[in-house]
């Protein structure tokens, strides 16, 4: 029952650490994916895939300001991001798009050709409920409720046999995008249990006529010990890459249970976001921690090809910031996660496709509060080291008042469905019949988005 | 199908009650149903903590904090250690407010006799969800939960309405203490002075949508934005005001969007306040309120895919009542849906914590043995994920790693809480008719006490209810 102390060299937060951080800033990360796929002949034997989905509404607008569209300053007002050279200003991908100033690294990979956004993407649902839209981004319906089991999941039906590709989840629940048909394990930081223990295997006798249980118990065991070993690596690639004092101090913990319920508590709430700012170094490492140990388990000879992450705090009705503030902050996290997933990945990255997105846009006026209210079509982020060089993914259809959806929102003119089938298409060599039917349910009408990877 | 008395007595102890302590399923055995009637209340659910700090002297404290920050920073910067440090004060209301109330509600449930009027307690806490996912929150959800909800829970559901949607809790989670009607006398005031002000439709939106009629009652978009400018002017007293509107409910006459609403269909012509208390009265009394009420509560006491006849059994009483919680309460307990022997709603982790402290005969003494834990297991306190609240399915809580936490919980709890007791008797006790022989041979066949009682406590049948 007690908590794990803090590491003894505190240059070197340990992985449980760096995952519970994590875990308090309110993130979740599920591996999908196994050996049998890895095994597997074809062109997407080593292929890997990560999908990030961030809750909340992530707001388009300023993820990848159109800062060259004449009517953005105008609708954004104090939370419009700058024009590129101005201080705070967006980060230039063309003559009319930027990236938010926290995607540094996003950035920096773009620049490379490994970075592109896709501006104006819409998931089916047009009811800008949270629930109901993330329902839908996850599950690949078309509808809320359409479906009971994810679009990733699925996926892996699509790419082999049933039960030969095994799935695992790390944060303490399950989330939609991987529930299905292939067991998901899941694993997160602490509470493991001594080994040679009696309980597990008098529990696995006592389950035996309970499906629910004795797959989540065997599944639970059996991640343990991969853990251990990812989190040795991690802790050996960051201990090279541990440079300064500076470090010891950001990674250093408050003790105590309550504190840590405190400090973590803190840093997760968007209204708090002063207390982000009082330390982003910290909130930064972590991440980049997280990002490099997600590496660390997918480059394992026996790791997993296909993650699912998600990461939450986007639903900035109010006080949303620009440059810098409460989305800066979730931003900032984003772009250190994936800056150490790209570092953790090495020569992995050339095989590996990343996209994040989000389950609606926010409004494209700013509102009354400094915030933005739901929306329709938002910004999605495409990575991968072997990706095919070009613009924006999708049409832009502007902010002019006429092109907004219900004049208020940006317009949709790509769907999501199409996002995604062209990554498993063009990268994991999922067939386009699959796609239309079990991956997407009656989506014959969506057509993949082509050009992505090369 | 005939259920006998015995096994009725398990199911109301540990599926409408929060687990049964020693002794409560024979207490249960002679009326299994009287013994949940009688735990319903006019005058609400049991009270954490009476006397506590209200919301208006939590509230009136973190405005306090904020100003001495503001002033601290104009002097030269906050001091680390000194009182404006937002680290420490961040922890201290964590600690020692936001966690003596988490810790206060968990032991009520860890010990009341009336668990099914507790349950009935936690699920409208849940129905109207404030989260403590922004730091001025964080210390007002014990105070909401008291002053807002508790009250309520056996009155009608129009009151639980309003009491809650008027509380500085919720107005302050979904951002409606600062919404101003773009064309009220605030929002010309505050443009001479170059500022902005304006319309924040979270609170209307999820008043509808999660509150009341729900997602799927054909509301559009201009609904839910007529219906946040109905609600501008309901805020929250802030330093401007008389000392004492200060955290209190206040409705600011001067921001709200002068004129008449149409939301669903229905004109709203009242004036300031009344407006919005107009259209709260007529989504209670919506025959989708009813449908969207019945099929959450089904949810959470029989099944995630909870029996249709049980839906529409709870949707009429609800209708024919105008919402009385109490009868709703009364219905569901005699209806028949509500006894399949079959357990199929797998325990939160906070429902499991508590049925253990309860089998255990044990009140949990701090926040240590808490709400680490509860956090491992995904389920962090007074911090649900949403306004939506804490979901019910099993999927996402028999997640492999949790399952693995539970395992490791109930082993340093059973070796901390046996106490040399027999655990075949705490298996008995626990679960009376619903132990199957697998469990109890199971049990007793353990090494040691504690191991026996975590194999009860990891069990099938404990795990559900």
């Amino acid at each position: 029952m007690s908590v794990p102390k803090p590491p003894a060299d505190p240059r070197v937060l340990n992985r449980r650490d760096a995952l519970r951080g994590a875990l308090g800033l309110g993130i979740a990360v599920e591996f999908l994916g196994g050996r049998a796929f890895a095994d597997s002949e074809g062109v997407q034997a080593g292929k890997k895939l990560v999908v990030i989905i961030c809750r909340g509404g992530m707001d388009g607008l300023s993820v990848s300001p159109p800062v060259g569209d004449p009517n953005y300053q105008a609708l954004r007002g104090p939370i419009a991001i700058a024009g590129f050279g101005q201080p705070g200003g967006a980060l230039p991908l063309d003559h009319t798009f930027g990236l938010h100033p926290a995607l540094a690294s996003v950035h920096a990979l773009a620049l490379k050709g490994q970075a592109r956004i896709a501006p104006a993407v819409a998931t089916p649902d047009r009811a800008r409920s949270h629930f109901e839209a993330q329902d839908v981004l996850e599950s690949g319906g078309t509808v809320v409720y359409g479906t009971s089991s994810g679009w990733l999941n699925r996926a892996l039906q699509a790419m082999g046999p049933a039960g030969r590709v095994q799935a695992i989840s790390i944060g303490a629940t399950a989330p939609l995008l991987l529930r299905g048909k292939i067991e998901t394990a899941s694993w997160a930081p602490g509470g493991a249990p001594e080994r040679d223990h009696r309980l597990p295997g008098i529990l696995q006798d006592l389950y035996a006529h309970d499906p629910l249980l004795s797959q989540a118990l065997a599944s639970g065991l059996s991640t343990e010990s991969m853990a251990r070993i990812a989190a040795a690596d991690a802790n050996q690639l960051l201990m090279a890459d541990a440079p300064a004092p500076a470090m010891a101090a950001a990674t250093a913990r408050p003790a105590g249970d309550a504190a840590m319920m405190a400090a973590s508590t803190a840093q997760t709430q968007p209204a708090a976001a002063a207390l982000a700012r009082f330390n982003p170094r910290q909130n930064a490492d972590q991440a980049r921690k997280l990002g490099a140990t997600l590496a660390g388990l997918m480059i394992q000879p026996d790791g997993k090809q296909i993650a699912g992450v998600s990461f939450d705090g986007f639903d900035t009705h109010a006080n949303q910031g620009a440059a810098q503030g409460q989305l800066a902050s979730r931003l900032v996290y984003l772009d250190a996660f994936l800056d150490g997933l790209v570092t953790g990945l090495g020569p992995a990255w050339k095989d590996t496709v990343v996209v994040a997105a989000t389950e609606f846009g926010r409004t494209a006026h700013v509102n009354g509060t400094g915030g933005a209210d739901h929306g329709t079509a938002s910004t999605a982020l495409v990575l991968g080291g072997g990706l095919k060089r070009g613009g924006i993914v999708g049409d832009w259809p502007t902010l002019e008042p006429a092109s907004l959806f219900e004049s208020r929102d940006t317009a949709p003119t790509l769907d999501m469905r199409g996002l995604f089938k062209g990554v498993l298409s063009e990268h994991l060599g999922v067939e386009r019949r699959a796609l239309d039917t079990l991956v997407f349910p009656d989506s014959a009408a969506v057509a993949p988005a082509a050009g992505l990877v090369a | 199908m005939a259920i006998d008395r015995d096994l009725k007595a398990a199911i109301a102890a540990t599926r409408f009650g929060l687990g049964a302590r020693a002794g409560e399923i024979d207490a249960a055995r002679a009326d299994p149903q009287g013994w949940l009637i009688a735990q319903i209340r006019a005058e609400g659910a049991d009270q954490p903590q009476p006397g506590a700090p209200t919301a208006a002297q939590r509230f009136a404290e973190f405005r306090d904090y904020a100003q001495e920050r503001r002033e601290a920073k104009a002097e030269g910067g906050v001091q680390k250690g000194d009182r404006t440090d937002p680290v420490k004060m961040a922890a201290r209301l964590l600690r020692d407010d936001a966690g003596a109330d988490f810790l206060a509600r968990v032991q009520l449930a860890a010990r009341t006799d009336a668990d099914f009027r507790e349950r009935w307690a936690l699920f409208w806490c849940n129905h109207f969800t404030v989260s403590a996912t922004k730091l001025v929150t964080a210390t007002l959800v014990g105070p909401f939960e008291q002053e807002a909800i508790r009250p309520h829970v056996f009155g009608r559901f129009e009151d639980l309405l309003v009491a809650s949607s008027t509380h500085p809790a919720m107005l302050t989670y979904l951002d409606q203490a600062q919404s101003i009607g773009p064309d009220s006398l605030a929002a010309g005031r505050m443009a001479r002075g170059g500022k902005t002000g304006g319309l924040n439709e979270n609170l209307a939106r999820e008043i509808m949508e999660l509150h009341t009629v729900g997602v799927d009652a054909g509301y559009g978009q201009a609904d839910v934005t007529e219906f946040a400018r109905a609600m501008t002017g309901y805020s929250v007293g802030g330093p401007r005001q008389d000392s004492d509107q200060i955290g209190r409910f206040i409705f600011r006459a001067a921001a709200h969007q002068p004129g008449a609403r149409t939301i669903m269909g229905r004109r709203y012509g009242q004036d300031g306040e009344a407006q919005a208390l107009a259209v709260m009265r007529d989504l209670a009394a919506s025959p989708h309120t009813a449908h969207h009420i019945a099929v959450k509560l089904a949810t959470h006491f029989v099944a995630d895919d909870p029996p249709p006849a049980l839906v529409e059994r709870l949707r009429r009483s609800y209708l024919d009542t105008q919402g009385d919680l109490a009868a709703l309460a009364r219905t569901l307990v005699a209806a028949p849906e509500a006894w399949d022997p079959q357990a199929r709603k797998f325990k939160t982790p906070y429902e499991f914590m508590v049925s253990a402290w309860r089998a255990a005969d044990t009140v949990p003494q701090d926040l240590k043995g808490v709400a680490p834990i509860l956090n491992g297991m995904g389920q962090k306190a007074f911090s649900a994920p949403s306004p939506k609240g804490w979901p019910e399915e099993a999927a996402v809580w028999c997640a492999p790693d949790a399952i693995i936490k539970r395992m490791a919980w109930s082993e340093g709890f059973a070796a901390g809480a046996i106490a040399g007791r027999d655990p075949s008797q705490l298996a008995r006790d626990a679960l009376g008719a619903r132990l199957t022989p697998l469990v109890a041979q199971a049990v007793a066949r353990a090494e040691t006490r504690p191991e026996g009682l975590a194999i009860l406590l990891m069990s099938p049948e404990f795990q559900r209810r």
